[in-house]
């Protein structure tokens, strides 16, 4: 019933039974025998919702508010990749207005996933306990800065999207409920009065740097790209195995979606047997794209041009922590000074069949959906980040086992699981 | 009780109900000074097979998932169902159908389907399962009201969760209708409580929150009638969440 950990000292056997701090259900079960590894496996045994399924006969017009559901975490991003993929499905073209404040809107949501899981998840075990709640009492002051982070980027989405989670102001062809420029004014403010609170996490987390396991693993880094630009919102599927661009239509022969046997969420592969996707991803690919704050902070961290530990996936989502802030603020000063005009959407369905990419928190997000003339959905795909991941984090099992088999059983456990919190998966999100 | 133990426990669903009670920030750390977490997986790394209250979220769609399902139940004093697809079903119930048909792993998994690991039976309520004490109804729940309704439960008082429809609230926002907008909005049969966050940003309420209690189906025609809709305009909206309550409810009217 509840998390189950046996670990046999005799035969060696690691096996835990839904690791913790991580969205959704996943299991690590190692086997060592003599000092080498039997068996190795990341298995995911999420109950399946079958959202594909789910949409099928539904209308175009309450598609976004169905497949919102598929995650709790990323429901802003979730959304809006469908709403993309209608558009595109539909030939809706939108106002640069309305363009900007989705992309406004999905910063928000970056920012509260990211401080959600290096504030909430990933620092006790920097620190050395088991959750965020002894830290309120031994470290007052870090706990505070993430409460006051995690906030505004939830009242920041609440402004936009109308709520925390789930969104309600996203529609094909148009943006709901419109900020006010003193709305805007007010965000403006205290994105920029968030800085110092930045400026303090990323100290604390550098400071714990060292805890973050020593360990690299080259595999190929997928992520949105676009010219000249850290993209979380449009562009084509870039790698880093190939020095040419894919368009997003054409999404499923870069992800080569496949069922394992220890999974109920759908692996991915590309070029290699595995690939990985998110923030190292995207930084790995645009990192020299970051606005100034951001640039510095992964400077100062010592990211480098190119990262392969995966572990330090959490700094590089600190980095975008600055990103998105920065580039908001930029976001907010051309909507003040273009001034917010009220838009009219008036639209009928039409039949096609259209793509939605976009960067969600935890990497390459795809949605693809076909409608008949009324607007009824007759198929969808969607191929969620951690699904691409599933497959990286069983490769990087692989290789860092034998780094680590000489040491004590919790510590091995210990350290699989932070290696599988570095990703920060969205296993029910990623099974649907 | 004195500071009850409370376990969270997730089965089919999106997690966002949890979020909403990391989103309480500072409210979250009173709440920890009248309880005490003894589970919660996707916050804390410790667990434990003692506790009072077992909160219940997500949809229950496994035999191994009802079966785990019945164990907290066994050990629970009291058990609440947290948000639409514990209470309700919620999205959940959409993909029902699938499964009746023997469809749903095909349409998701195509070739692999038949394999045993990604078989799944139909989605259901906790209250189909075991007796449920409390809902805590929306999709996601509004964390307030999570607050103020274990409070209420630990004070020993009923919680107030409201009976009415969201109309109530809509109009007490001065929203202009839906249906002014020619849209078709479920507010007039969908229980109140979210304070109409949706209609409220210029979206019509889709019925996460379930319905009302004894929903006043012949008004809410009525409202239909006055914008030349009907019943069936109605009726894939509200099988979004509500279900097909809707019809005996209908029937009635």
């Amino acid at each position: 019933m509840t998390k189950k950990v046996e670990i046999n000292q005799a035969q060696r056997v690691i096996n835990v039974h839904h690791v913790t701090r991580l969205e959704g259900h996943g299991n690590i079960l190692l086997r060592m025998e003599g000092g080498r590894v039997q068996q190795i496996e990341w298995q995911v045994p999420e109950a399946p919702r079958f959202f594909e399924a789910m949409v099928r006969g539904q209308s175009w017009e309450d598609i976004q508010t169905i497949v919102s559901r598929i995650c709790g975490i990323c429901s802003v991003t979730h959304s809006l990749a469908a709403i993309k993929a209608i558009e595109d499905a539909m030939q809706i073209k939108v106002s640069e207005q309305t363009d900007r404040l989705r992309l406004l809107t999905h910063y928000a949501e970056h920012l509260e996933s990211h401080v959600l899981h290096v504030g909430y998840l990933v620092a006790p075990d920097l620190l050395g306990v088991k959750s965020v709640v002894p830290l309120a009492s031994s470290s007052p002051d870090l706990v505070k800065t993430v409460i006051r982070l995690h906030r505004l980027a939830n009242k920041w989405m609440e402004l936009l999207a109308g709520r925390m989670t789930h969104p309600v102001t996203f529609r094909p062809g148009g943006f709901l409920r419109l900020p006010s420029a003193d709305d805007l004014k007010k965000l403006h403010e205290q994105l920029r009065d968030c800085i110092p609170d930045l400026d303090r996490l990323a100290q604390a987390v550098a400071g714990l740097k060292d805890k973050l396991p020593d360990f690299t693993r080259e595999t190929e880094y997928v992520a949105l790209k676009q010219k000249d630009d850290y993209t979380f919102y449009h562009g084509a599927i870039g790698s880093s195995d190939i020095p040419e661009t894919l368009p997003v239509q054409q999404f499923e022969s870069a992800v080569n979606e496949y069922v394992s046997p220890q999974s109920t969420a759908k692996w991915a592969k590309w070029h290699r047997a595995s690939y990985a996707v998110g923030s190292l991803a995207r930084y790995n690919l645009n990192g020299k794209y970051l606005r100034p704050r951001a640039g510095k902070l992964a400077a100062g961290l010592g990211l480098g041009g190119k990262n392969c530990n995966p572990f330090y996936n959490s700094l590089a989502q600190l980095v975008e922590c600055f990103q998105v802030v920065e580039h908001a603020l930029e976001i907010i000063d051309e909507l003040l000074e273009k001034g917010i005009k009220t838009e009219k959407i008036m639209l009928k369905p039409r039949a096609g069949e259209g793509v939605g990419a976009i960067e969600a928190p935890r990497g390459i997000l795809f949605h693809r959906y076909e409608f008949d003339r009324n607007g009824k959905c007759l198929k969808a795909n969607l191929c969620i980040p951690t699904n691409q991941n599933h497959a990286n984090i069983q490769k990087d099992f692989e290789a860092f086992v034998p780094q680590i088999i000489k040491r004590p059983a919790g510590e091995i456990q210990h350290l699989l699981e932070m290696l599988v919190r570095a990703y920060d998966p969205c296993i029910s999100c990623s099974t649907h | 009780m004195s500071k009850p133990k409370v376990a969270i426990f997730d089965f089919a669903c999106c997690e966002g109900c949890q979020l909403q009670i990391v989103n309480l920030e500072e409210e979250l750390l009173d709440l920890l000074t009248v309880v005490t977490p003894v589970e919660w997986r996707e916050a804390m790394s410790e667990s434990s097979a003692d506790y009072d209250i077992a909160i219940i979220e997500g949809s229950i769609t496994r035999p191994q998932d009802e079966e785990r399902l019945k164990a907290i139940r066994a050990k629970a004093k009291v058990l609440i169902a947290m948000g639409a697809c514990a209470a309700i079903t919620g999205v959940n119930r959409l993909m029902n159908k699938f499964i009746e048909a023997g469809k749903a792993t095909t349409y998701v998994y195509g070739p692999a389907a038949n394999q045993p690991h990604l078989q799944s039976g139909k989605a259901r309520a906790a209250h189909e399962i075991v007796k449920v004490d409390y809902k805590i109804h929306g999709c996601p729940i509004d964390n307030r009201e999570f607050s103020a309704i274990l409070r209420s439960l630990l004070a020993g008082k009923a919680p107030f969760i409201p009976t009415y429809p969201v109309c109530v609230e809509c109009k007490q926002k001065g929203n202009i209708c839906r249906y002014e907008y020619d849209e078709v909005c479920l507010g007039p049969v969908i229980r109140a409580g979210c304070g109409a966050r949706c209609p409220s940003s210029g979206l019509w309420c889709f019925g996460c929150r379930g319905y009302a209690e004894e929903p006043n189906v012949k008004a809410a025609l009525d409202v239909m009638d006055l914008y030349g809709k009907t019943m069936n305009d109605l009726r894939s909206r509200l099988d979004l969440f509500a279900g097909p309550e809707a019809e005996s409810h209908d029937q009635k009217s």
